[in-house]
């Protein structure tokens, strides 16, 4: 397989403390890799990163083989897409939300129409299209999250715990739907979570994060069978030895 | 109730109410073009002596309207350094101290407005392929309330200043007269029911035009 996304040296400081730093990480074309670790590991850290929200200190992101520079940020964040925790979204109806990013690429409007169209359909959100965006419940309001993200056809989908502040059955819903999608629609992801089922259900690989660097990388079962240390051990909750 | 029928009746009233409106107007809308992309770059900027200018800011929003009018007026004397454009006197140099008046509240004001918002609204912005003038357009519209309010505080600072009209405008008849400076000349004369029929006249047109303001910001408000 290709590699889509490549990161060579990482290193990203967060006042004086070294948030992630991250030797050589490769994701191919069409993977899903989850990445798990405790809270303040660095895994929003690496996701802001890789997005080139957050500077690092040192280090390159290739995509596409390519490296990414100060001047190619844009023409490079258009090939990806990002949902946070919080689904933040404009206080504009679900419709013009869920077209934003669209808007953001000065596509044409019946492109525009047309997948707005499609991705509110797809997240069963269509029925609220002309709703307020801030008169959504929780679980809605992550929907149109994805649906303004899956519109976008983006080449790398960067998901931050999208699913964290949500109620279990929502959360269980919703992530079915979303492994459905991703099936179907073969989109590279990094999805961070801090829960284990989530992530090895959904991951193809799993990297875990432990005090800002990524302890292990492999398949879920590898990491399982496998842990590389106890520190990793300790974290999957697999008795130590 | 004589009184309020012969100001309405009296054309020089009108033509000072309307200078008062044209030049308040333009001195706030000169003191948004500059404050709100300077807020914008105080809210959103990392860069050294931020937070002094942010405090200079802060500091300039009560600034004197008096200071402001010996200031511009030493500018534009004519033996100043701005004596050249004759503009001493003139409708212009009120316009000129009223910017300066203004400014500050609408640039302190804009740049709190912004600060309040997530700033992971941005990040969301950026993430989904928004270059910088989209992001900011975005974050102006997620502000717009608060943004309304700094113009409506821009407005409230210059529709009822007197110092620096009269010092830079001089308040000659038919040319730079606002209804502030005609509140203290009428004063001087000893007209006192005149002076309070302009004062209840200024009240009432301050009054509605922020009620019309309001009405616009409340429209644009969440339900």
């Amino acid at each position: 397989m290709n590699s889509l996304l490549e990161i060579r040296d990482l290193r990203v400081r967060l006042g004086e403390k070294i948030a992630i730093e991250v030797d050589h990480l490769t994701v191919d074309q069409g993977e899903i890799l989850s990445i798990i670790g405790p809270n303040g590991a660095g895994k929003s850290s690496l996701l802001l990163a890789v997005a080139r929200l957050l500077k690092p200190e040192q280090g390159e992101i290739h995509f596409r083989g390519r490296q990414i520079t100060k001047s190619s940020d844009t023409q490079y964040r258009r090939h990806l897409a990002l949902v946070l925790q919080e689904p933040l979204l404009l206080d504009t109806s679900v419709s013009n939300n869920v077209s934003l990013g669209l808007r953001f690429r000065r596509l044409s409007r019946s492109e525009i129409k047309s997948r707005t169209s499609t991705w509110l359909k797809r997240l069963d959100i269509d029925h609220l299209s002309k709703r307020s965006a801030c008169d959504l419940s929780g679980g809605e309001a992550q929907r149109v999250s994805l649906a303004r993200s899956f519109a976008l056809q983006p080449d790398l989908l960067l998901l931050d715990e999208p699913f964290s502040a949500l109620d279990s059955p929502t959360r269980l819903r919703l992530l079915e739907e979303l492994h459905a999608i991703l099936a179907e629609t073969n989109t590279t992801t990094l999805f961070i979570s801090h829960d284990l089922k989530e992530a090895s259900q959904l991951g193809d690989r799993m990297a875990v994060i432990l005090n800002g660097k990524i302890s292990q990388c492999g398949t879920p079962a590898e990491v399982y069978k496998y842990p590389k240390d106890d520190e990793v051990r300790a974290f999957l909750s697999l008795p130590v030895n | 109730m004589d009184l309020i029928k012969t100001i309405f009746s009296d054309p020089e009233v009108w033509q000072i109410t309307i200078l008062s409106l044209k030049l308040s107007g333009l001195g706030t809308l000169f003191s948004l073009v500059i404050g709100l992309p300077l807020g914008t770059l105080l809210a959103l900027g990392k860069f050294p002596g931020r937070p002094f200018i942010l405090s200079m800011i802060n500091a300039g929003m009560g600034l004197p309207p008096v200071v402001v009018g010996l200031m511009v007026a030493l500018l534009l004397w004519r033996s100043g350094p701005l004596g050249i454009l004759r503009l001493i006197y003139t409708p212009s140099a009120i316009v000129i101290a009223q910017t300066i008046i203004s400014a500050p509240v609408v640039t302190g004001l804009s740049a709190a407005a912004l600060q309040q918002l997530n700033p992971r609204l941005r990040m969301q912005l950026l993430g989904l392929g928004a270059n910088n003038l989209q992001m900011i357009g975005w974050l102006w519209w997620e502000a717009r309330l608060s943004l309304f309010a700094a113009l409506m505080a821009g407005f409230g600072s210059v529709i009822s200043e007197v110092g620096a009209s009269m010092m830079v405008g001089g308040n000659i008849r038919y040319q730079t007269r606002v209804l502030t400076t005609a509140i203290v000349l009428e004063t001087g004369k000893g007209q006192f029911d005149f002076a309070i029929a302009l004062s209840v006249w200024l009240l009432l047109l301050t009054f509605m035009i922020n009620l019309t303001l309001t009405f616009i910001q409340q429209k644009g408000a969440r339900n």
